[in-house]
C-alpha cells in the first residue's frame, strides 16, 4: 500500500516539474505598449515599434558601473518599451565563446577587445551594424575609433565606454610644496625624476602583480613609451607583426621603459626594489603617492578608484594626473585608450535599435551624468562629466591633435597579447635583459 | 555470536606490530602522532579563520593590514554580511537570493542522479540480459570523457531544441548535472550493489517478490549508506559548481551563489573584501549536510572500493 502512494508521489512530482517548464516556455508579448507619446519621451520619437520585444545584453562591466549603466539606458527601456536584460560576468571572454559556439549568443555584447570581434566575424557570427547607426557612428566617434570595429569595410560595432592609459598620477600638493611643475615633454619628465631622486625618495611606484593577467601594466607602459619613442605608423606595424617584436624600435622603446622601470635610482617608491614592482598588485601599486613616498604612477584614468576614500582626486587634491608627455610634441599628441564595442550576435530590429541608441549623444550624456564614465563620443557635454579626472580624459579623447590607438595587447592574438607579453614583461623586470625577453616573445607569435 | 566474533579479533589487534605496515600503524596511533596531527589540524584552518576574522572586520582595516591586528586593535563590524545578503547594487550581494537558487539547482540535480543511478546499477547487477557487462564497460568508460568537451554540443542541443529562458533553464542546469553524475554513479552504486549476498536477493525472489518490490524493500535500506556518501559528493560537487552553472544558467534569477560569488569582487577587483563574508555565507549549507551526514560518508567512502 505505501509503495502505491509513493509511486504516486514520484509520477505526480515528474508531472509538475514537466508542467513547471511548458508553463515557463509559454506566455510572452501580452499587450505591451510603448510610452513614446509622453512628453519625456520626445527624444525617442525614432525608436517606435519595439514595443514589447526583449534585448539581451552581456558584458564584462559589472557591480557599481553595472547599475550606473543599466540606469543610463532606462529612460530609453520605458519610452520605447524595449525591455532590455542586462548581464555582466567577470569570465566574459570564455563564455561569450561558449554561448556563440552553443547557439545560445546573446543579442548585444560589449566587448573590450578587437581581436575578439575580428575572430566572432570570421566566424561569421556578428552582424554589421544598420545603417543608422553607422551614420551616428561615424558622426560621433573619430576614425581612429571606429577603424578597431571595421572589418572588410563592414563597421560592426560602435564604441561605449573608453578609458585613457596615458596617464600620470601624481600629488599635485606635493608638486604645490616643493615647487615643482608638471612636465610637459619626456625631457622634463626625467629632469623632475632626477631632482626628486636627489632629495631622497625614488619618484617612481608602479606594480604589476594581477593574478593571471601578471605583467598587464607593464605591457601598457611599453606600448605607451612606443606611441611616443617611434610613433604611431610603428605602433601599427609592431600590433599587426609587420615588423617583428624583436625589431631594434621596439627595443628602443622597451629600453627607454628600462630607463624608468629598472632604474634602482627612480623604482619603486615607498614599496621596495626594482623587482618588488614585479610583486606588489596593481590595485596598490600607485598608493606611496599618498604618503608621499612616491612621485609618480604611470596608470589608466580608472586607476582613481582605486585611492583611498579620504584621497581627494581633483588638481588641486591630494592626488591627480597628468597626461604622459610626448618625446617629441611636435608630433601631435600620441594617447593609449581603450574601450568597449557595441556588437550585435542578431539584426532584429529591435536589437538594431538597442544599438543605434548607444551609439547616440543621447546616451553618452544620460550615462556620463551619472558619473565615473568616459567616452570618446564627440558629442559628449564636457559639462555633464562631474569627476576631474573624467573630465581630463574626455578633454585628452576630444582634442583634434590627439592620435588614439588602443591598447595593442588586446589587438595582437590572444596567446601574445594575453600571455607571453605579460610573462615576457614580468621576465623583463625581475631581471632579463631587453633583447631575450623580446626575442621569447617573438617566437611565441603564432605563425 | 558476539563471543565468537570477538575471540579471533584479539590475535590480529596484536600481530600487526611484527610486520612493517602494522609497525606504521602503531607509530600512527601513538599519543604523540595524535598531538602532531591535531597541530596540523589547527595549522590547516588558520586560514579559514584568518577568513572568518576578516570578515568581521571593516573595509579599511581588511584593506590596509592583516588579520591578525584584529587582536591588538579589534573593530568589529557585520557591514560586510549585511553588504553580501542584503546589499541593492546589481554584484554588491543580494546573496540571499542566489542562496536560494543554489538550493533549488542541487536539491534536483542530487535527488535525479540518485535516482537514475541506484535504478540502473540494479539492473546492471542483479538483472540477467545480453550485453550487460558491455553496457557497463561502456558507462564505467564513459567517466573518462571530460565534461569540459560536452559543454558546447549540450549547450547547442538545448538552445537549438528547446531554447528556455529564465527559470526554465533550471531544467538545463538539472540535466546537465544529473547527465555528468550519472557515470560516476553508476559505478560506485553498482559495485557496492553487488557486493550484497545473492541470497538475500534469491530469498525475496522465492517469497515471490517482483524486481520493483525487490529493489524498493531490500536493496534501497541496505545500500543507504552508499546512496548518502554518492549523496554528498554530488552535493558538494553541484554546490560548488562554477563551469556548470555559468553555461547553463541563463539570466539572474537562475544563477546560483558561486556564480555572483565570482563577480562580488567588481570589475576591477576593488571590491574583494566582500569576499570575505561571501565565502561564509556560501560554506553554510555544505558544511551542514557534511556534519550531519559525515557518519554515512567514512562507512560509504569504502564502499565499492574493497572487495571482501
Amino acid at each position: 500500500m505505501a509503495s502505491h502512494t509513493r509511486q504516486r508521489l514520484v509520477a505526480l512530482v515528474g508531472a509538475a516539474g514537466l508542467a513547471l517548464t511548458v508553463a515557463a516556455c509559454g506566455g510572452n508579448n501580452t499587450g505591451a505598449k510603448d510610452n513614446l507619446d509622453k512628453p519625456e519621451c520626445t527624444a525617442f520619437k525614432d525608436y517606435a515599434g519595439h514595443a514589447g520585444k526583449k534585448v539581451t545584453i552581456y558584458a564584462s562591466i559589472r557591480d557599481k558601473e553595472a547599475d550606473l549603466l543599466q540606469e543610463s539606458w532606462k529612460q530609453f527601456a520605458d519610452c520605447t518599451g524595449i525591455k532590455v536584460e542586462y548581464e555582466g560576468s567577470g569570465e566574459f571572454e570564455t563564455q561569450l565563446n561558449v554561448k556563440v559556439n552553443g547557439n545560445n549568443a546573446p543579442d548585444v555584447a560589449f566587448v573590450p577587445q578587437p581581436g575578439l570581434i575580428d575572430t566572432f566575424v570570421k566566424g561569421n557570427k556578428l552582424k554589421p551594424v544598420s545603417d543608422k547607426t553607422k551614420s551616428l557612428a561615424t558622426q560621433n566617434y573619430s576614425a581612429d575609433w571606429l577603424r578597431y570595429a571595421t572589418f572588410n569595410g563592414n563597421l560592426y560595432g560602435a564604441p561605449l565606454g573608453s578609458n585613457v592609459k596615458s596617464f600620470v598620477w601624481y600629488s599635485p600638493k606635493m608638486f604645490q610644496e616643493k615647487g615643482y611643475k608638471v612636465p610637459e615633454t619626456w625631457d622634463q619628465l626625467i629632469a623632475l625624476s632626477n631632482t626628486i631622486a636627489g632629495t631622497g625618495i625614488k619618484p617612481w611606484c608602479a606594480g604589476i602583480e594581477s593574478g593571471v593577467a601578471t605583467g598587464w601594466p607593464a605591457t601598457d607602459w611599453i606600448e605607451d613609451v612606443l606611441l611616443r619613442d617611434q610613433g604611431p605608423d610603428v605602433y601599427d606595424q609592431w600590433v599587426a607583426h609587420s615588423i617583428p617584436f624583436n625589431d631594434p624600435k621596439i627595443a628602443s622603446a622597451t629600453d627607454r621603459v628600462g630607463s624608468i622601470l629598472k632604474n634602482p635610482n627612480f623604482v619603486n617608491g615607498g614599496i621596495g626594489d626594482v623587482k618588488s614592482i614585479a610583486t606588489t598588485a596593481f590595485q596598490d601599486g600607485g598608493l606611496p603617492i599618498v604618503q608621499g613616498k612616491c612621485a609618480f604612477h604611470r596608470q589608466a584614468s580608472f586607476y582613481a578608484n582605486q585611492w583611498p576614500d579620504s584621497a581627494k582626486v581633483a588638481a588641486d587634491g591630494d592626488v591627480f594626473a597628468f597626461y604622459f608627455p610626448p618625446v617629441d610634441p611636435s608630433k601631435g599628441k600620441p594617447v593609449l585608450g581603450a574601450g568597449e564595442f557595441v556588437v550585435a550576435f542578431n539584426d532584429r530590429p529591435e536589437v538594431q535599435a538597442v544599438q543605434t541608441y548607444l551609439a547616440s549623444a543621447h546616451h553618452a550624456n544620460s550615462r556620463a551624468k551619472l558619473g565615473n564614465w568616459v567616452s570618446a563620443n564627440k558629442q559628449l557635454d564636457l559639462n555633464n562629466v562631474a569627476s576631474p579626472i573624467d573630465k581630463e580624459s574626455v578633454k585628452i579623447l576630444q582634442d583634434p591633435k590627439t592620435v588614439f590607438r588602443f591598447d595593442g595587447s588586446d589587438l595582437m592574438p590572444s596567446g601574445v597579447g594575453a600571455g607571453s607579453f605579460w610573462k615576457g614583461m614580468t621576465d623583463w623586470i625581475t631581471g632579463k635583459d631587453t633583447k631575450s625577453t623580446l626575442d621569447s616573445i617573438e617566437a611565441s607569435w603564432p605563425k | 555470536m558476539t563471543a565468537h566474533a570477538e575471540a579471533p579479533a584479539i590475535p590480529t589487534a596484536t600481530t600487526p606490530q611484527r610486520t612493517a605496515a602494522g609497525r606504521v600503524r602503531k607509530r600512527l596511533t601513538s599519543r604523540w602522532a595524535s598531538a602532531a596531527s591535531l597541530i596540523i589540524a589547527l595549522l590547516w584552518t588558520v586560514p579559514t579563520f584568518g577568513l572568518f576574522i576578516s570578515s568581521i572586520r571593516p573595509e579599511d582595516e581588511i584593506k590596509s593590514n592583516g588579520w591578525w591586528n584584529f587582536f591588538a586593535k579589534p573593530q568589529f563590524t557585520l557591514d560586510n554580511y549585511q553588504e553580501v545578503l542584503f546589499g541593492t547594487s546589481s554584484s554588491s550581494g543580494r546573496l540571499a537570493g542566489f542562496f536560494i537558487n543554489s538550493l533549488v539547482i542541487t536539491i534536483p540535480s542530487v535527488l535525479f542522479p540518485l535516482a537514475f543511478c541506484a535504478l540502473a546499477a540494479y539492473a546492471l547487477a542483479w538483472t540477467k540480459f545480453r550485453g550487460r557487462d558491455w553496457v557497463y564497460i561502456g558507462i564505467f568508460a564513459l567517466q573518462i570523457v571530460p565534461l569540459q568537451m560536452a559543454l558546447v554540443p549540450l549547450l547547442q542541443f538545448f538552445s537549438s531544441t528547446f531554447d528556455l529562458e529564465g527559470t526554465a533553464s533550471f531544467a538545463q542546469v538539472w540535466f546537465a548535472h544529473t547527465a555528468f553524475a550519472i557515470p560516476l554513479g553508476t559505478f560506485l552504486l553498482h559495485n557496492f550493489m553487488a557486493e550484497l549476498p545473492g541470497d538475500v536477493i534469491e530469498a525475496a525472489r522465492v517469497d515471490g517478490a517482483g524486481h520493483a518490490r525487490i529493489f524498493r524493500q531490500v536493496v534501497l535500506p541496505l545500500i543507504v549508506p552508499a546512496l548518502a556518501s554518492f549523496g554528498i559528493f554530488q552535493f558538494l560537487w553541484v554546490w560548488n559548481d562554477l563551469l556548470v552553472a555559468l553555461v547553463f544558467s541563463s539570466g539572474s534569477d537562475v544563477r546560483p551563489l558561486t556564480v555572483r560569488l565570482a563577480e562580488l569582487a567588481g570589475t576591477r577587483g576593488n571590491e574583494w573584501q566582500r569576499l570575505t563574508s561571501g565565502a561564509f555565507v556560501s560554506i553554510v549549507i555544505p558544511l551542514i549536510v557534511f556534519l550531519s551526514l559525515q557518519r554515512f560518508f567514512v562507512r560509504g567512502l569504502l564502499a565499492g572500493s574493497v572487495k571482501g
